[in-house]
């Protein structure tokens, strides 16, 4: 089975709306911890970390989310943030805090592969990422390799990037760990695209945006990218 | 090559970044053993740029002390950025990269970027802050009028590092075809190294010219700081001597002198931020110091003991505008107005201050201020 990734910021509405992904199909929830100056990414999800933050969305009330989460659902739950917030908080520290509030890894966007292995991760890869970084980072990468299908930030595209099949193909070449594609797919046909090629996909921005109409309407959405992906499953 | 000054630097941005930081670095490593990059950079500053920049005793501006000014002010587009944007396009080009990104505070970088675009072909996008683009209203139209395409950033503080950050966004989605040029010693490694390299030159003229005129070193280097290019090009030539370097920072936006350790725009160094790592505001009446990172030199320069930095508020500054302006006939940027008022300040008797720029661009933001038009930027 193809698994689905979907990310959503850290905020008081988060827990209910993190059960209704599960509910439509999310097999892994990924919370945004929220960084004031995120490079990767794009307005949409650059805006909902200001709105987080706005709202007092600190490292601390981001492990109690994290927490309330973990409660609701049974799906591995990976907290993704920036480097400054482990600095600041201690790398090791959020690596216990955050396993203890009931995360499974964490993805550290800004964290290249060679610093800082007392953080196990989720590692990055990219279309301009050399096959040696490919395979440093399939080997340092705590469970599966996060595949960024474009040059570019976060956000909703009209297509799926030409890149990404080039990206599988060299790092399959590399390495047997579980590929799982993000950065601009956000609808059905994107996400039955993907999972062609890759065993995940993750849907971030456009999750994002519907989250924002509550619950019922991410749940539908989720459910409408589950059912996409499951056909590629079931017609391969 | 450096990644890290002690504690400070590194590379903290996302992957797809890291191949054309390790190209950047080789190319930057090629560039430096070989002879034709370096005539043709010093070509470009002695044919093109106006360099040496003169040094000039401010004797009515400090009567009884000596005050030299290393005049970056006179250096074509009116401040020491050039010197990098000249030497980083020389390299951009033999990296084969034909368009250039940049942020831009003040517009000084802005406008030098645009220059050497100008002067190199290169298509040029410079990202500036909206607030910024409304204070420094000229640089604008120089960018625009050299043919650069200015991108407003509308979001945050609507300042430099908010344009930062876009024009590393820039960066990311265009890297295979764009160099970024930053303007600062900051960001990630090689950057901080570079920029550093590209600038001694200041320090280094001026270390010759004071001995020439006075037979023996000054007793202090004064320079403002925001990013610190300036201050860390005019500070180098005098690391291993026995003198004082100090580092003026506008009083809201002091990095060094309020700041914690954190990580911002690919680097690690002192910054303005909370207890969580999140970036604060910073304040000033100068765009180009209104900035709440540093350049992590900056910051290991400070914790060896070797480099102190101190605060000047914009009042401060404002008076040191007017007085150099009075006293020797020379307008400052609001930015090396704050060098200007700590030397002032300081008991030494003979000193070199950096002056960074030149103040046509602040004419407006020091007019109206002196008028009270705008209560906001007269507060502290």
């Amino acid at each position: 089975m193809k698994k689905l990734v979907v990310y959503l910021v850290c905020e008081p509405e988060t827990p209910e709306l993190a059960e209704a992904a599960v509910e439509g199909g999310a097999d892994l929830v990924e919370l945004g911890f929220p960084f004031s100056d995120p490079l990767a990414e794009g307005p949409t999800i650059r805006l909902a970390c200001e709105r987080a933050l706005a709202r007092g969305m600190r490292t601390k009330q981001c492990l109690e989310c994290l927490a309330e989460v973990r409660s609701r659902v049974d799906v591995p739950l990976v907290p993704m943030t920036y480097a400054a917030i482990l600095e600041a908080y201690g790398y090791e520290r959020f690596v216990a805090d955050t396993r203890a509030a009931g995360a499974t890894t964490a993805i550290v966007v800004d964290l290249p592969v060679e610093g800082h292995p007392e953080v196990p991760r989720i590692q990055l890869v990219a279309p301009t990422s050399t096959d040696e970084r490919l395979a440093a980072c399939a080997a340092a990468t705590d469970g599966w390799l996060y595949l960024v299908t474009l040059t570019g930030t976060t956000g909703a595209r009209g297509e799926v990037s030409s890149a990404l099949a080039g990206l599988v193909e060299r790092t399959r070449a590399l390495t047997d760990v579980p590929l799982y594609a993000g950065f601009g797919i956000s609808t059905p046909a994107h996400a039955a695209a993907v999972a062609e090629l890759a065993d995940g996909v993750v849907v971030g921005s456009r999750a994002v945006q519907v989250a924002e109409e509550g619950p019922r309407a991410l749940r539908d959405y989720v459910r409408s990218l589950r059912g996409a992906i499951d056909a590629v499953a079931t017609a391969v | 090559m450096t990644t890290t000054f002690g504690a400070y630097g590194g590379r903290y941005v996302p992957e797809t970044l890291i191949p054309a930081l390790d190209e950047l670095t080789a190319g930057w490593q090629q560039a430096c053993k070989d002879d034709a990059f370096r005539r043709e950079v010093h070509e470009l500053l002695t044919s093109y740029a106006g360099r040496p920049t003169p040094l000039t005793l401010a004797s009515r501006f400090a009567p009884n002390r000596r005050i030299y000014l290393k005049r970056e002010d006179i250096l074509h587009t009116g401040a020491h950025k050039l010197n990098n944007a000249l030497g980083q396009a020389v390299l951009a080009r033999r990296l084969g990269k034909h368009r250039i990104v940049a942020e831009t505070g003040a517009g000084q970088h802005g406008v030098a970027t645009a220059t050497v675009c100008a002067r190199f072909g290169f298509d040029c996008v410079v990202y500036m802050g909206a607030e910024d683009m409304r204070r420094q209203r000229p640089n604008v139209e120089r960018m625009q009028l050299l043919g650069a395409e200015v991108r407003p950033v509308e979001f945050g503080t609507k300042t430099l590092k908010e344009a930062t950050s876009e024009a590393i966004r820039d960066w990311i989605t265009n890297v295979e075809t764009t160099h970024y040029l930053i303007g600062s010693c900051v960001g990630p490694a090689p950057y901080p190294e570079i920029v550093r390299e590209l600038q001694r030159v200041i320090g280094e003229e001026a270390r010759e010219q004071l001995l020439a005129a006075e037979g023996r070193l000054p007793e202090a280097v004064v320079a403002c700081v925001g990013g610190g290019s300036n201050a860390i090009g005019v500070f180098y030539a005098f690391l291993d001597d026995d003198l004082r370097l100090v580092g003026v920072e506008a009083a809201g936006a002091a990095s060094l002198g309020t700041g914690r350790t954190g990580i911002l725009h690919g680097a690690r160094s002192s910054i303005l931020a909370d207890a969580d790592g999140q970036i604060a505001d910073a304040h000033s009446i100068s765009a180009g110091l209104d900035y709440p990172g540093v350049g992590p030199e900056h910051a290991a320069l400070r914790d060896s003991g070797r480099a102190e930095y101190v605060p000047c508020t914009d009042e401060q500054a404002l008076a040191a505008f007017h007085r150099l302006a009075e006293t020797e006939g020379i307008i400052p940027a609001l930015e090396s107005s704050h060098a200007l008022a700590c030397a002032l300040e300081l008991d030494e008797e003979l000193v070199l201050v950096c002056l960074s720029g030149r103040g046509d661009k602040d004419l407006a933001e020091v007019l109206a201020h002196d008028v009270g038009l705008r209560p906001d930027t007269a507060e502290q």
